[in-house]
């Protein structure tokens, strides 16, 4: 039996994913209307402090980097609901759905951050600040709070506020960013950076379609789960971090399109198309000059020249006018920027022979 | 094709709205210009009059009388054929930046900034922008409404205290000017910066 098998699997955590679509369910109540002060009242814990059995913990393949926080995700699916993935790159949630996502440093939780989607069909947005005994999280002031907590030395952690979450949230096609096809796809990547391991009970897309929680079911997603489309696992990887970590910004679908710099994964591409970032970064002129190089030393990403490519100069720059992503950073990821330095040194120069002409 | 519709909502708390809703698509309406009535265009080119814009954003010149801006490059930010020598080096104070006479680039502790262009073209200017990009470029305070940190002078924390009608009327009276062809360069960093 596929259902037991996958309980054996992963243990029973995923008991409450059993609920299943199926018939309407009356609107779930309890839904907050606005952030509630502390982080016990948003029904992420259970009355003995454990987290409810309801909301189900999973790990997206490709995490977002926030300088070596250690993360936790909850999902909450209101029960008998399932989500709407008849756009498979834009899944709609079902109303009452909640997101939480922890971040601890050297070991002490510092914020816990929530989106909900209220009965008007809206998300919110909300961030709780842990206390000092480590007991109970209060929600943070609107503007955020710089610079709290110091986690390298002279490098401090910011709680943001709203308008950043909006930022990386408010960009993509759908405000939930790591919960999706390709991100809960059982064909994990072994060369992700800072992959977190698959726990007993996480969900993962297998489970969403078993357990029927998808509408329509996807079959095809347990069957030959997503990937980045890449011919090496370098190139994979490498397009699998930047999707995630970049994606929510640079995408054909968001505000910012204009840039015409599209990172991220599209989970309805054809199984043959390039990925976009390839399509759109590699071998293409951006606006911005990597410094020193000129207008004709500076490629989006330049093919086999690391040098002369400003996405990595970005990507290793945390001066705060070049840096990228441009916020929720303030130290290189060091990791990722060797993958995607290997990642462009292997790229065929093709037509482009002459960026490889020293210009710095 | 569906687009968010964002509206921050201003309370003590940390919450904000993602209103997801079949808007068309922005291309549409880019510039919002197609509904902007006179009356509203009218408001907005008081505001940029009362509210300094041109300072900044349109070059000084030398003129008959003295400096003044060259109104020929209205709002076109600074211009991309003036090439300047590196900034002067002025230590740790009591004198901190340094301004072009061109008044559209200043050098400080940020490195250099160059006033952006603000006319309507759509590469160099704002011309790809929406009304909704434009206030929230001047709320948050980040550089296309959710890149880098706007820097200085640009006096985003007073601006961002307008109401978002007048914010709407000066981005309709900008995007009615004629577009300026003219591509601002992009910041330099700081000397110590890597
Ligand atoms: C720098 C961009 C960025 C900022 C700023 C940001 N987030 Fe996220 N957030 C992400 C990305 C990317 C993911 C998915 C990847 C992951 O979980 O590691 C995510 C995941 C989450 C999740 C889990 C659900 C999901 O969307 O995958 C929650 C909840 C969340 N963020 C809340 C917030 C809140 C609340 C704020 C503001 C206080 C905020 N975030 C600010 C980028 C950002
Ligand atoms: C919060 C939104 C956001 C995120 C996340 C983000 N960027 Fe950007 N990015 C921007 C904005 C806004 C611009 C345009 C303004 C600028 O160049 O600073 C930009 C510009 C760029 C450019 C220059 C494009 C051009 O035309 O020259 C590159 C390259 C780039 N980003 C790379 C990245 C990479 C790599 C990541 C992930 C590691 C990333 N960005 C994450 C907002 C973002
Ligand atoms: C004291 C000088 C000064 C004044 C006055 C000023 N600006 Fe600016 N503005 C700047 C500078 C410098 C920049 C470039 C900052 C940067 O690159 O981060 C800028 C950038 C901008 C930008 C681009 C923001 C972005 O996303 O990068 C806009 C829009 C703008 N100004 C609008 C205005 C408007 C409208 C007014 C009048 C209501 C105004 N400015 C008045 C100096 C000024």
């Amino acid at each position: 039996m596929r259902i037991r098998g996958l309980i054996a699997l992963l243990g029973l955590g995923l008991g409450a994913l059993a609920g299943g679509a199926g018939a309407v369910s009356p609107l779930p109540t309890g839904i907050p209307v606005s952030a509630p002060q502390r982080l016990s009242e948003t029904g992420l814990y259970a009355p003995d402090g454990s987290i409810d059995p309801r909301n189900l913990p999973y790990a997206p393949q490709y995490p977002l980097w926030t300088d070596g926080a250690a993360k936790a995700r909850w999902i909450r699916l209101p029960e008998g609901t399932a989500i709407d993935v008849s756009d498979a790159d834009a899944w709609s949630f079902p109303i009452g759905t909640i997101l939480w996502k922890e971040f601890a440093f050297g070991g002490r939780k510092v914020e816990t951050r929530m989106i909900w989607r209220t009965e008007a069909g809206t998300w919110e947005f909300a961030t709780y600040v842990w206390n000092q005994e480590q007991s109970d999280a209060i929600l943070a002031p609107a503007d955020g709070l710089p610079d709290l907590v110091e986690i390298a030395p002279g490098r401090r952690h910011s709680i943001p506020g709203v308008a950043d979450c909006l930022a990386c949230h408010g960009s993509s096609p759908s405000p939930v960013l790591g919960f999706s096809a390709i991100q809960l796809s059982d064909d994990r990547d072994p060369l992700a950076p800072h992959a977190e391991p698959l726990r007993p009970g996480m969900v993962t897309l297998r489970a969403l379609v078993d357990f029927q929680r998808l509408d329509p079911p996807r079959r095809e997603w347990a069957d030959d789960p997503p990937r980045i489309r890449a011919g090496d696992p370098v190139a994979r990887a490498a397009l699998g971090y930047l999707s995630a970590n970049c994606g929510h910004c640079h995408n054909d679908r968001g505000p910012l399109a204009r840039l015409g710099l599209a990172l991220r994964h599209d989970d309805s591409g054809a199984p043959d198309a390039p990925e976009r970032a390839v399509a759109t970064a590699v071998g293409a002129r951006g606006r911005y000059l990597v410094p020193g190089a000129g207008r004709d030393g500076s490629w989006l990403v330049a093919p086999g020249d690391p040098a002369h490519s400003a996405l990595l100069y970005r990507m290793e720059s945390r001066h705060p006018s070049s840096q990228m992503p441009p916020l929720g950073t303030v130290l290189v990821d060091a990791d990722a920027a060797r993958l995607v330095r290997a990642w462009i040194a292997t790229l065929s120069s093709g037509g482009h022979g002459t960026i490889l002409s020293p210009s710095r | 094709m569906p687009q968010h519709s964002i509206s921050a909502r201003r309370g003590c708390a940390v919450a904000a709205t993602l209103a997801l809703t079949l808007l068309p698509a922005i291309a549409a309406d880019p510039g919002g210009t197609a509904s902007a009535s006179g009356a509203q265009i009218a408001r907005g080119a008081y505001l940029v009059k009362i509210m300094a814009c041109n300072d900044c954003h349109t070059p000084w010149k030398v003129g008959p009388r003295g400096p003044e801006p060259d109104m020929t490059r209205a709002l076109s930010g600074h211009p991309q054929d003036m090439t300047l020598p590196p900034a002067p080096a002025l230590g740790n104070g009591p004198w901190v930046w340094a301004g072009a006479g061109s008044n559209t680039a200043y050098a400080g502790p940020w490195g250099v900034s160059f006033a952006a262009n603000l006319t309507p073209d759509r590469e160099t200017g704002l011309g790809a922008w929406t009304a909704e990009t434009f206030l929230t470029a001047l709320r948050s305070g980040r550089h296309e409404g959710q890149g880098r940190p706007i820097l200085p002078p640009m006096p985003y924390l007073q601006y961002r205290q307008a109401t978002d009608e007048d914010l709407r009327a000066i981005f309709a009276y900008l995007q009615s000017l004629p577009p300026i062809r003219n591509r601002v360069p992009q910041p330099i960093e700081p000397a110590a910066a890597h």
